[in-house]
């Protein structure tokens, strides 16, 4: 008996010291908005999302040795590929993740797939990333503005709102969510009685909200994002748009948006997201800690943070599984696809081949100030839609690895 | 009802009024810059800081102390504009005799550090401020429904405009300020304290700034980028009206208000670029601006 124990004991020493022996090391760059408009829904709380990863993830895996970096891409796409470049051939980065703004995503994405390297996109929104444009080197993460579009058209649609008028962020993220919204409401039935594409960081909406009103539209689609949504929502109200039986579809509103706009402002938007910090116990205790590391109290983590968490704490369990030694970033990302997903914040996934993250999405309703019981009790619940509804279907994207 | 280059006529007078409004901001911030310009030669880069200092001190004051808008109104300019007095006593008097670019740069740093520290303090994504009670609402035009607080906002900007060009070109003390801008030596020799008059002059362009910034924040999002998004199209403003120039900063404030808000119908994807393009055209036809003396 004593034998036996000596020898397991033996074997477990053994076990050990190969594990040390097999050392990993990885190095992770968050790129994101440092210091502009993003900086809140990803900026430094994206680092310290990531911070938290890496910490979680070596609790049980302390023979992963990790380096971690960030970076401020300006919301240039010329800072950012430059950043990029950098980090993957000269500070031996081995992925990049976050990069909110769908300009600057889609210039890292090349950059990654042509220096066989890894993306892990949380911050951008264009669907693009895992349709006409995707590579085996970028997995998009948190959402999309195909399913942005699905989770609220689709709702808005199918209680009445067969009429829509688009207000457009005049660039590629504006263009594929006002794509993305079309086509789910003619889909279902709807009809897009006009459009007016507006420039990025306009003060003032209320020409276009004119516009919109005269248009009887049933529903005003706002297909923009950050400081342009909260104008665009704020002078909808001033303009009395609610009041005179249209409804406001914010096709991209952070949790960040509304605190900004304010529930007696905001009060009865719907929109939807794939991540709320108070939706759930483990989701509050993140936040707990995700506040003690981003040191700012009063502040709330967007689902951006979230993903940046879930991302890495994935990429992490799958480049372990690899073991030690080099290895490309086509052959770290099928390892990511071929692994399922699990973690407190997102649940169980998957990751299809088109590098498409696949989770559920939540529509939300904004509370009225009344039911508001605590500071950043934003939402109310109204539905959840399936994992496998909830993103494009996988033919429908146009990606070149799916189809062929 | 009748048309207007296939626009509702309706559609348009909707538009003329929107463009006013906004025009008022514009005439608000250039009108303290030409007068901090005309008067001190200094170019303040620093004004859209100064714009957004204005909304953050409306939007603290009311989450600390509880005063609403009314208060801010008049406690936050004299606020921010103590903080330009500071400013020109520590930095800006040593600057006058030099090139403008140095004034330029000054104010420009200024104007980062400041924006760097709100966004550090506060975040990017904005604060909420809401419409005052006794502004809600709104009348119906018959070709458009126009919101009590914008009205408001055209009164009150067209008031300040007016007010402030009558004192410095029509009253005594403003032309003791000409005066000085003229010829220091000469006007201090009558016994007038000038760097006092200039000190109070960069602090009163300061708090024409944070008015304005009051003024925006029950409509716009209020947040550290705010001032640098507009100030570009302000000092087009400036440069169309002519440098310095007050009542020509007023009347291009609004003007271009209007130009931008028919932009805005027609062809709404040029709207942010058209004071650029009339700013170049009326650069090559006279280089000193519309109301601008030649130097």
């Amino acid at each position: 008996m004593k034998k036996t124990l000596g020898l397991a004991a033996l074997a477990a020493v053994l076990a050990c010291s190969t594990a040390y022996a097999q050392q990993v090391n990885v190095k992770i760059g968050v790129l994101s908005d440092m210091s502009s408009l993003y900086a809140d829904i990803g900026g430094p709380g994206s680092v310290a999302a990531a911070k938290l990863a890496v910490a979680d993830f070596q609790k049980t895996n302390p023979n992963v040795k990790v380096e971690l970096i960030s970076g401020d891409h300006q919301n240039k796409p010329d800072v950012g590929s430059q950043v990029a470049n950098q980090w993957f051939d000269v500070d031996k980065v081995d992925v990049i993740v976050d990069v909110p703004n769908s300009g600057v995503a889609l210039a890292v994405s090349e950059i990654a797939r042509a220096k066989n390297k890894l993306f892990i996109v949380s911050g951008a929104a264009a669907s693009t990333l895992t349709g006409a444009k995707c590579n085996p080197n970028t997995v998009h993460w948190t959402y999309d503005t195909w399913m942005l579009a699905n989770g609220t058209g689709k709702a808005m649609v199918k209680t009445g709102g067969d009429t829509w008028f688009f207000l457009t962020a005049d660039y590629a993220f504006g263009h594929a969510l006002e794509a993305d919204t079309t086509g789910v409401v003619e889909k279902n039935g709807g009809k897009v009685v006009g459009k007016v594409r507006v420039p990025l960081n306009t003060n003032d909406f209320s020409s276009f909200l004119l516009q919109a009103q005269s248009s009887k539209a049933k529903v005003i689609g706002l297909a923009n994002a950050g400081g342009d949504t909260i104008n665009s929502i704020k002078q909808s109200a001033e303009f009395g748009i609610v009041k005179g039986g249209q409804k406001l579809a914010g096709l991209l509103v952070f949790s960040s948006d509304v605190n900004a706009l304010g529930l007696p402002t905001a009060q009865g938007l719907s929109l939807t997201e794939t991540w709320y910090w108070d939706m759930n116990d483990a989701n509050r205790a993140w936040t707990k800690r995700w506040n003690a590391e981003r040191n700012a109290a009063g502040k709330y983590p967007t689902m951006i943070h979230a993903g940046v968490y879930s991302g890495i704490l994935h990429y992490l369990k799958a480049r372990a599984a690899l073991g030690a030694g080099e290895f490309d970033g086509k052959a770290v990302t099928d390892k990511m696809k071929s692994m399922p997903t699990d973690d407190v914040l997102f649940g169980k996934g998957t990751i299809r081949p088109d590098g498409r993250k696949i989770h559920p999405a939540y529509l939300f309703e904004v509370k009225a100030p009344s039911e508001s019981k605590h500071p950043g009790d934003f939402y109310t619940l109204k539905a959840t839609i399936p994992a496998d509804e909830a993103f494009r279907p996988l033919k429908e994207g146009g990606c070149p690895m799916v189809s062929g | 009802m009748f048309e207007i280059f296939g626009i509702p006529s309706n559609a348009l007078f909707g538009q003329l009024l929107i463009g006013l409004i906004n025009g008022s901001f514009y005439a608000l911030l250039s009108l303290g810059l030409a007068v901090i310009f005309g008067m001190l030669n200094i170019i303040n880069f620093s004004h859209g800081a100064q714009y957004m200092m204005g909304a953050f001190a409306a939007y603290l004051m009311l989450k600390y102390s509880g005063l609403g808008y009314w208060p801010a109104l008049i406690i936050a300019p004299l606020l921010v504009g103590i903080t330009g007095v500071i400013v020109e006593r520590l930095f800006l008097q040593w600057l006058y005799k030099l090139d403008h670019l140095y004034g330029l740069l000054l104010t420009f740093g200024l104007a980062l550090i400041i924006e760097g520290v709100a966004r550090n303090q506060l975040g990017s994504a904005g604060l909420p401020y809401v419409v005052p009670d006794e502004l809600r609402g709104g009348q119906n035009l018959g070709f458009m429904f126009l919101p009590n607080y914008r009205a408001w906002v055209i009164v009150a900007s067209l008031t300040i405009c007016i007010a402030t060009w009558f004192i410095i070109e029509r009253t005594r003390l403003g032309a003791y300020l000409r005066a000085a801008t003229e010829n220091p030596a000469l006007v201090r020799a009558f016994g007038i304290n000038v760097p006092r008059i200039i000190t109070l002059t960069y602090g009163f362009g300061v708090a024409l700034a944070a008015f304005a910034g009051v003024m925006a924040a029950p409509i716009y999002n209020v947040s550290p980028q705010m001032g640098s998004e507009l100030i570009i199209v302000v000092f087009a403003v400036v440069v169309i009206g002519g440098m310095g120039s007050i009542l020509g900063a007023i009347v291009t404030g609004f003007g271009l208000g209007v130009v931008e808000g028919l932009t805005k119908v027609f062809f709404p994807e040029a709207s942010n670029t058209v004071i650029f393009v009339i700013m170049a055209i009326v650069l090559l036809v006279r280089p000193a601006g519309l109301f601008g003396r030649r130097a």
